[in-house]
């Protein structure tokens, strides 16, 4: 019985949030565009998520290659460790790590911040006074996200490094320069494109599912809580499917 | 006392003569199961202040954000101006609300931007041509009429309710609409400060000679502005006639507002 309803419950969603993707590609990328307020966009989700992204990397990084070393050091391929932190971390951990770290922050924000506004009629205000919301509010978070989200994983995935860097000079020294051109030399752009291209997929993910879970938000302080909870609880779990039909893809495209 | 009642018959008989410029017909609207507006009629003459009384719940909101466009009607049709806005296109609908303002029963106030931009925001989306100058003076005059102007760069976390309900209201009339819906406009403020709201509608209104619609189960306040009261009952108008008739009415279903 339970059964029953929770899967008509699920497929009800998934057909309202493709629906609510949907408008995304119908009135959300038509003129005319909001640029000031998708600016402002940008700066709040794409700028200052960069400390909380560039610590969580940094860390990263630095753990990564501690834990990897003994391994390593056991086959005797201990020079490989800056070849295997490097390609651990621009293909899977750096995109993944710092999506989910994105999905937390922005994810819950911005669920919590249009369910507030739902619950208080302000975007009812905003139909009122001539303005379409999907557009001011969802347009631009949506797009803010996506542009946004592939930015910080480069810079995340060049902080991740610095932190690996440091760990392999903990216990070995190695010169910077030789470092980077390890791992730069064993990187391909099949490494490094698929990665990238992924993570806009992550940010547009998590732009919908925050903007969709407050608009859906129900009335009262609890219903801005259950959005702001499911949006990160929902978009997380969008990351690793979106993650494991990528694999697929490259693995299809020969890209790997 | 007499001679109020006396001017608002005056004014009525006047009014009888004027075009309506509400028409609601057969209006009827469910949340999938439940059903809210069964078939309500209501029509609204130019220069009257109509009360929606009705218990919690029963639809008045749903009413007057069906008036707006905010929600679509199942069936029925509802005449602003004598354009049938169900009939409308988005574009359209956003013409007519050049000329409707609805104040929300929570102010809707942008907390993200201060109330000086909270004002500026319909003016920019509505009269697109209007220059920075006259913007400024728009919105110096609508805090002034509530007496706000102080407020114009403070964020609206830093105002107490009432405060807010006048921003809202500021906000509402800054378009000089010729019709305003109110949604429970004096509901959870204090006796003097419902008063002075309740002032403001009426002088704003007077200033602009508009129409409005105006929920309320606040007496006090239906008493000092209604023109009109309509009762809305089980998702239809049960009765429309003057808060003098009603209160002296001896049916149940209107008595236990009087209580
Ligand atoms: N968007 C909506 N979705 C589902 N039900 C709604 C919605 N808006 C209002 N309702 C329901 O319609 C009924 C009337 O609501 P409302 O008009 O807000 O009442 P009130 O007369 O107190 O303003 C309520 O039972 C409410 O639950
Ligand atoms: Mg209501």
């Amino acid at each position: 019985m339970s059964i029953v309803t929770n899967t008509k419950e699920f497929l009800d969603e998934t057909g309202a949030i493709a629906k609510f993707t949907g408008r995304f590609f119908t009135t959300g990328i038509m003129p005319r565009y909001e640029t000031k307020e998708l600016l402002n966009q940008c700066y709040i989700i794409g700028y200052k998520s960069l400390p909380l992204i560039g610590l969580t990397a940094f860390i990263m990084g630095l753990v990564l290659t501690m834990q990897l070393r003994p391994s390593l050091v056991d086959y005797g391929v201990e020079s490989q460790l800056p070849v295997m932190v490097g390609l651990a971390i621009v293909r899977e951990i750096g995109p993944v790590i710092s999506a989910l770290i994105f999905a937390g922050k922005i994810g819950s924000s911005i669920g919590a911040e249009l369910g507030s506004m739902k619950v208080s009629e302000q975007i009812d205000a905003m139909e009122v006074s001539g303005i379409n919301p999907y557009k001011y509010l969802v347009a631009t978070r949506v797009f803010a996200a996506t542009l946004m989200l592939p930015i910080l994983v480069i810079l995340g995935d060049t902080i991740s490094l610095f932190g690996a860097y440091i760990g392999v000079n903990i216990k070995s020294v190695t010169s910077f320069e030789l470092f980077f051109l390890q791992v730069f030399k064993s990187l391909s752009y099949s490494d490094i494109l698929p990665a990238v291209v992924k993570t806009i997929f992550f940010g547009f993910a998590v732009g919908i599912v925050g903007c969709y879970k407050g608009f859906n938000s129900s009335k009262g302080t609890q219903g801005v809580g259950i959005s702001a909870n499911s949006a990160v609880v929902l978009s997380s779990v969008l990351i690793f499917i979106i993650d494991l039909l990528a694999v697929q893809i490259t693995e299809v495209l020969g890209l790997n | 006392m007499k001679m109020e009642t006396t001017e608002k018959k005056v004014n009525k008989v006047e009014n009888d003569k004027k075009d309506p410029v509400i028409v609601i017909k057969n209006l009827k609207k469910s949340f999938g199961e439940k059903v809210v507006l069964t078939d309500f009629n209501l029509s609204i003459k130019q220069g009257t202040n109509v009360v929606i009384l009705g218990k919690s719940g029963s639809g008045k909101s749903v009413l007057i954000k069906c008036i707006i466009g905010l929600l679509k009607p199942d069936s029925g049709s509802i005449s602003v101006f004598g354009d049938d806005i169900t009939q409308m296109s988005y574009d359209e609908l956003n013409e007519s609300r050049n000329r409707v303002g609805f104040l929300f029963q929570s102010n809707a106030i942008y907390d993200s931007m201060t109330i000086r931009e909270n004002l500026e925001f319909p003016l920019r989306r509505h009269w697109v041509d209007i220059t920075e100058e006259e913007i400024d003076r728009l919105v110096a005059e609508g805090l002034e009429s509530v007496g706000l102007a102080s407020t114009i760069d403070m964020m609206p976390s830093e105002l107490s309710g009432g405060m807010l309900k006048r921003i809202a209201l500021a906000r509402t009339m800054i378009l000089r609409p010729e019709i305003i819906l109110y949604d429970e406009p004096t509901t959870g403020l204090d006796p003097i400060t419902s008063r002075e709201i309740e002032d403001l509608i009426l002088s704003l209104q007077k200033k602009n000679n508009a129409s409005s619609i105006i929920i309320s189960h606040d007496m006090n306040c239906v008493k000092h502005v209604s023109d009109v009261v309509v009762l809305l009952l089980e998702g239809k108008c049960y009765t429309e006639s003057t808060y003098a008739e009603m209160a002296v009415s001896t049916d149940e279903n209107i008595k236990q507002f009087f209580l």
